[in-house]
């Protein structure tokens, strides 16, 4: 791979309450398959949320270059339509916007154009039958009323619609029985066979990981990246825990 | 000075207000014509007006009759001092009639052109022909327009303006019914309206007629500091069913003008009524309506009601549900930006055995605008086993604007089952972030929320207008002053 996808320097992020993350630095490159472990409250779901924009961090040093580009200062919608995407760990309740109208602004804001609506029925229809989803959730108010669970096949739903040059997957797997994380990492294969996407996935546990081939493994403790290495290291994880980094 | 003046003053000034006007278009329906009218009265309110006025329309003597009584007491009723301030309407300046140049045609090759124009630019004609059973258009003071079609008119509906009504073979009916259910005792501007009142629909729809497609009036105010006093008079008999669209829209000038129309519906036993309108008038507009229904045994009356435009509005549909068994359901939408005050609500009143009703009330509030929503449940002694529930969820879009819930409860029968929610909320930041994540930008991303608040009420409205309401919402946002 000779170009880089994400390239994050010396990142760091304040909240109101003072600093998060200390000079985080991560390459990802086409197609890969990244993991960020560590353990709760460490600073992991910070770094989704700075990669993706969100307003609540603010970036205090440090610089984010997606797909070449300087997007340190860049909205979330355009960081979107560049190609990036979060799945969020606690996805947000709208009412009265459906999922399927919600998907298909999505798109029509990332390609510029009118959807197809007959093509993109087939494809939601599709979609929604590999992740074991219940085609009546198309037409119900966004995570209004879902589960847990059919809030993250949601997500997944939206991944496998948009087509992301990368997804960040935020606690995904948290609060999932062992059907649904078997579903979830079906639409996550799909994602990145289907796409060749790479995959930023954020978790404290190893559960979602068994399924999926993993390039490159980061281990934060404290806001600082302590530990990288390969697939190897979800190893060491589940067997001595988080404590031989700190 | 009235608590409500006093936080208008302290968080948008007069300035902002005049600025705000002069330098953007109210909306799409902000457009003025010139020369089209042929007559008015002159201005204020005297009982020569009023006799002109009389004479005019041609009215049979019992009118002129009951437009006299009802002046005077116009002059005896005190102004309502409770609501939204309305020191800024002077009924000395108020034009209370303006015909148009134009008799009553039913064709709109015949309505004048610059009419007619109008007329297109607000998209009537072209619903008509695809999706409407019948269009009343009034313009300033009179009916330009009104045809029903041939296969309705055939059922025995009777879709008519208001004065041919008065003349012709339901001269009797009209008569009957005509300001019983909203009498000129009501209140000021309803004697007000007993008076001036010029225009508006009567429709009679016949014992078990269903009507399988709407029927729309349409209200357009284009005179300067003019008033317009429509009269809507429906009766549905037994078993009957219709769907009554009303459409309200005026250019904006800088002096105050008057709307105070008044609708009075009679919905027989194990009749439905749908009653949907859609409001925006100019934001110089006084709105003060009054509309009532009642409601015989096993009858059904529905309310789908989106208020957008105005500076000032009172308006409160009443339900009496007097037979046993009869229903109605109320879902409406405020929308109140800067230099707007309106002051909405529905009131039921249970006399019945067994009747029901629900309330859905969304209030948006932005750039200052204040909105209160007033509900009213009465249940009699009479009406046992009664059910009722109001729920209203207000939204505000910033800091500077308010919303306030103000329920009122009379109940005097133990057997009944009656309910109240409110909620005020604002826009999650968190919310536009994750659809912000999804590309959609910050201002879209918001519009969608606030659509998707209003989508209980827009979903109620024929798809057309559902289009319109979802476009006003949107122009509501993009006229954001911050």
């Amino acid at each position: 791979m000779s170009q880089k996808l994400l390239e994050v320097k010396d990142l760091s992020v304040d909240i109101e309450s003072g600093r998060i993350l200390h000079d985080v630095s991560l390459t990802i490159n086409p197609g890969e398959t990244h993991v960020l472990m560590g353990p709760n409250g460490t600073g992991k779901s910070t770094l989704g949320n700075a990669l993706m924009g969100n307003p609540v961090y603010t970036v205090a040093g440090g610089k984010i270059f997606f797909d070449g580009e300087d997007i340190t200062d860049w909205s979330a919608d355009k960081r979107a339509n560049a190609g990036m995407f979060m799945s969020f760990q606690n996805p947000l309740e709208v009412p009265g916007l459906s999922l399927e109208s919600f998907i298909r602004n999505s798109i029509r804001q990332k390609t510029g154009k009118p959807i197809k609506i007959i093509q993109f029925k087939k494809q939601l229809e599709e979609t929604m039958k590999l992740l074991d989803m219940d085609p009546s959730y198309a037409g119900r108010d966004l995570n209004v009323g879902f589960s847990g669970g059919e809030k993250k096949k949601a997500e997944i739903l939206q991944m496998l619609m948009l087509a992301p040059k990368l997804a960040i997957l935020d606690e995904t797997d948290s609060g999932l029985d062992v059907d649904a994380v078997r579903t979830v990492s079906k639409g996550i294969n799909e994602y990145m066979q289907r796409t060749e996407g790479a995959l930023l996935i954020v978790t404290h546990n190893a559960n979602i990981l068994e399924a999926l081939k993993v390039d490159h493994t980061h281990v934060m403790v404290h806001g600082r990246i302590v530990k990288e290495g390969g697939p190897e290291i979800i190893k060491q994880i589940g067997d001595k825990g988080f404590e031989q980094f700190a | 000075m009235s608590e409500n003046e006093k936080l208008a003053e302290k968080t948008v000034s007069r300035e902002d207000v005049n600025a705000y006007f002069d330098n953007r278009a109210d909306s799409i329906y902000d457009f003025r014509d010139e020369g089209t009218d042929e007559f008015s009265v002159n201005e204020g309110l005297t009982e020569d007006i009023v006799r002109q006025i009389s004479e005019e329309k041609h009215d049979p003597e019992w009118m002129l009759e009951f437009r006299l009584k009802s002046l005077k007491l116009y002059n005896e009723l005190e102004m309502p001092q409770w609501g939204s301030p309305i020191d800024g309407l002077n009924m000395d300046n108020i034009v209370t009639y303006v015909r148009p140049k134009t008799k009553m045609k039913g064709s709109w090759d015949e309505v004048p052109e610059e009419i007619k124009q109008t007329f297109d630019r607000l998209g009537i004609p072209k619903a008509e022909h695809e999706f409407l059973a019948g269009v009343g258009a009034q313009y300033d003071s009179e009916l330009v327009y009104h045809n029903l079609q041939d296969d309705v008119a055939k059922k025995g509906v009777v879709y008519s303006d208001m004065e041919s009504a008065l003349n012709g073979p339901y001269a009797d009916m009209v008569k009957e019914y005509f300001m019983t259910l909203v009498p000129p005792t009501n209140h000021k501007f309803a004697a007000l309206h007993g008076a001036v009142w010029s225009g508006g629909s009567f429709v009679y729809v016949p014992k078990g007629v269903k009507v399988d497609v709407p029927l729309q009036s349409y209200f357009r105010l284009n005179a300067k500091g003019a008033g317009q006093f429509e009269h809507t008079l429906i009766i549905v008999d037994e078993g009957a069913d219709l769907h009554f669209i009303e459409g309200c829209s005026a250019p904006k000038w800088n002096v105050a003008n008057l709307h105070a129309g008044c609708v009075e519906l009679f919905v027989k036993k194990n009749a439905r009524l749908r009653y949907s309108t859609i409001e925006n008038w100019a934001k110089n507009m006084y709105n003060l309506n009054t509309k009532r229904a009642i409601v015989e045994e096993g009858g059904r009356m529905e309310w789908v009601s989106g208020s957008f435009g105005s500076h000032v509005s009172y308006l409160y549909p009443t339900t009496i549900l007097k037979g046993n068994d009869s229903d109605c359901e109320y879902t409406g939408i405020t929308f109140s930006g800067l230099g707007q005050n309106l002051d909405t609500g529905c009131r039921m009143v249970h006399i019945g055995e067994n009747t029901s009703s629900l309330v859905t009330a969304k209030s948006l509030v932005k750039d200052g605008g204040i909105g209160t929503f007033r509900s009213s449940v009465e249940v009699k002694t009479s009406a046992k086993g009664a059910k009722a529930s109001v729920d209203c969820d207000s939204l505000m879009l910033d800091d500077i604007s308010r919303s306030d819930t103000i329920p009122a409860m009379d109940i005097r029968t133990a057997d009944c089952d009656v309910g109240h929610e409110a909620k005020i909320g604002r826009i999650s930041d968190e919310a536009v972030f994750y659809l912000m994540s999804r590309g959609i930008s910050e201002s879209e991303a918001r519009a969608m929320i606030v659509s998707g608040f209003a989508n209980p009420i827009s979903k109620e409205l024929p798809l057309e207008y559902a289009a319109e309401m979802n476009n006003l919402i949107k122009l509501e946002m993009e006229g954001s002053t911050s």
